[in-house]
């Protein structure tokens, strides 16, 4: 017997240790935070851009796991993540409430835009309120697609729809499931109308067909909120991490940075944290 | 099309220019699914073992079981774990969801059946005289299950290579249990995955065509090592 035939996969094997080596090992667990967050936040390219200065500051590494917010909220009411930053207020307020988050820390807003084929074919752009433009969209069957993942942007678009008095439903209605990017490209290939917040639409348009057919209504205003893991429901979670970010998040430093981040000449993200909150928030930690 | 060819030309140019980013993903992924293999293949082989050469009640059954698991979607190995795993679930002290040894778990489950069964029938097709033969020249079992392996040779090195192939390209159960993090559990399925979701198609282009090429190798050496393997007519 030779090994001959076993060279080519031994160097193989080796090669792929060699691989194995370059990935850097596990962290110190307690340096770690494990954040969930909705897609508009990782996919607008956010928290990419203005975490590796929190690292820098902190030394906390953080895990972004970027999914829908009732997800995200579902992820912190079972304790498997240290902190969510969200958007969807009553949700929030009931995940606080029930005790499950600590406390609920305004942090930054931006707003929806209902975003449709340039020829507008429902014709929204006149429209006077948001839920009046999805009427005119439901009344004509143009294709709507919408996240149906229970995200902060589905949760608007559902409340958005009972206001309206309507339930959507039929062929023109349709469910993708996915985050807002996708949710996007769907549309444009559909050539249908969806509700997005405004920074995953300007980190995408370049690449759309699509354009915002409607924007500025009251009632698209988009506020984003951050909270803690209850400690008290779930001790083995980093609370001390969720405190750093949460802290770092507000403070004037993290707010200033998410005021200056910008896509091209357009900025996302308008901070919102209250001054009073932070010294509050200081002073008890 | 343009834009196919655009996204190509800056995979490539992302590949050559070793940028840090895509090789890191690249590198958790080796890592994952190397660690992942390494911890399937002994009790595999036990298996496979016991199935080939030894006749017990049940015998019938756990091979049944085997193939059904062969079959078992990705998502569904994920999806059972993540229930086990979360903080809510019966292990959910290990802390382990969204870690790469979730991951690795994941693949060990998805890389089990497939060295189990294919190690199984390269086990069968040895002589059943090469373990008498070894053990009446004076091997122990071990030695002589050695012997066996050696004469299997070929059959278990393909076991080895079709579990990679698989669970180095698995994106569902690597995205519900790694969670897609940066720098940590991102890895190329998974990273492919959010860069289309993203419209940045280059980077998903240039993980691609490390997939593609791992497969081109990985079915070169299969096909290497299954060649020599035929009887010398």
């Amino acid at each position: 017997m030779t090994f001959k035939t076993l060279r080519p996969l031994v160097v193989f094997f080796s090669l792929l240790c060699l691989f194995s080596s370059l990935a850097h090992a596990g962290d110190n667990p307690e340096k770690i935070i494990k954040l969930a967050t909705t897609t508009s936040t990782e996919n607008s390219g956010l928290l990419s851009a203005i975490l590796p200065k929190f690292t820098e500051d902190t030394g906390y590494q953080v895990h972004v796991i970027a999914v829908g917010t009732g997800k995200a909220l579902r992820m912190g009411q079972d304790g498997d993540v240290d902190v969510v930053l969200v958007h969807a207020r009553a949700a929030e307020d009931k995940f606080v409430a029930e005790g499950y988050g600590e406390k609920r820390y305004g942090v930054m807003y931006n707003d929806f835009v209902i975003v449709g084929p340039k020829e507008d074919p429902a014709g929204i752009a006149g429209a006077k309120t948001a839920s009046e433009a999805l009427g005119k969209i439901a009344h004509t069957q143009s294709i709507f697609v919408s996240r149906g993942d229970d995200s902060g942007t589905h949760k608007k678009e559902r409340s958005l729809w009972k206001e309206a008095g309507i339930t959507p439903e039929g062929s023109w209605y349709r469910e993708a499931g996915q985050g807002m990017g996708k949710v996007l490209q769907i549309a444009g290939e559909m050539d249908g109308y969806t509700l997005t917040d405004r920074g995953t639409w300007l980190a995408y348009m370049d690449n759309s067909p699509l354009q915002i057919s409607f924007q500025g209504d009251p009632q698209l205003f988009n506020p984003y909120g951050i909270i803690a893991v209850n400690p008290k429901r779930h001790p083995d979670t980093n609370y001390q991490g969720a405190l750093a970010l949460i802290g770092w998040f507000i403070s004037p430093h993290g707010q200033e940075l998410i005021g200056d981040f910008k896509i091209g000449d357009n900025k996302l993200f308008t901070p919102s944290a209250d001054a009073e909150e932070f010294a509050a928030f200081s002073k008890e930690h | 099309m343009e834009r196919l060819t655009d996204a190509t030309t800056s995979a490539l140019m992302l590949l050559f220019s070793g940028n840090a980013d895509l090789w890191e993903i690249i590198g958790i992924s080796f890592r994952v699914s190397f660690v992942a293999i390494l911890a399937a293949t002994p009790p595999a082989l036990l298996v496979a073992f016991a199935l080939a050469y030894l006749r017990f009640p049940g015998r019938r059954l756990l091979i049944s079981i085997n193939s059904t698991l062969l079959s078992v979607p990705a998502v569904v190995v994920g999806l059972t774990l993540y229930i086990l795993l979360s903080r809510q679930g019966p292990l959910g002290e290990w802390k382990l969801l969204f870690t790469q040894t979730a991951m690795v778990l994941g693949q060990v489950v998805l890389a089990f059946p497939i060295l189990a069964a294919m190690s199984h029938s390269a086990l069968q097709a040895v002589d059943k005289r090469a373990w008498e033969t070894a053990r009446t020249l004076g091997a122990g079992p071990l030695r002589a299950s050695f012997t066996l392996m050696h004469e299997a040779r070929f059959g278990l090195m393909a076991a080895l290579l079709a579990a990679f192939g698989r669970i180095i390209a698995e994106v569902g159960a690597s995205m519900m249990l790694g969670g897609n993090i940066l720098h940590y559990t991102r890895n190329i399925p998974t990273a492919i995955a959010l860069e289309t979701s993203k419209g940045e198609f280059a980077q998903g282009i240039a993980l691609g065509i490390v997939l593609l090429t791992l497969a081109f190798t990985l079915n070169a050496l299969l096909q290497n090592v299954q060649g020599r393997g035929q009887p010398v007519s």
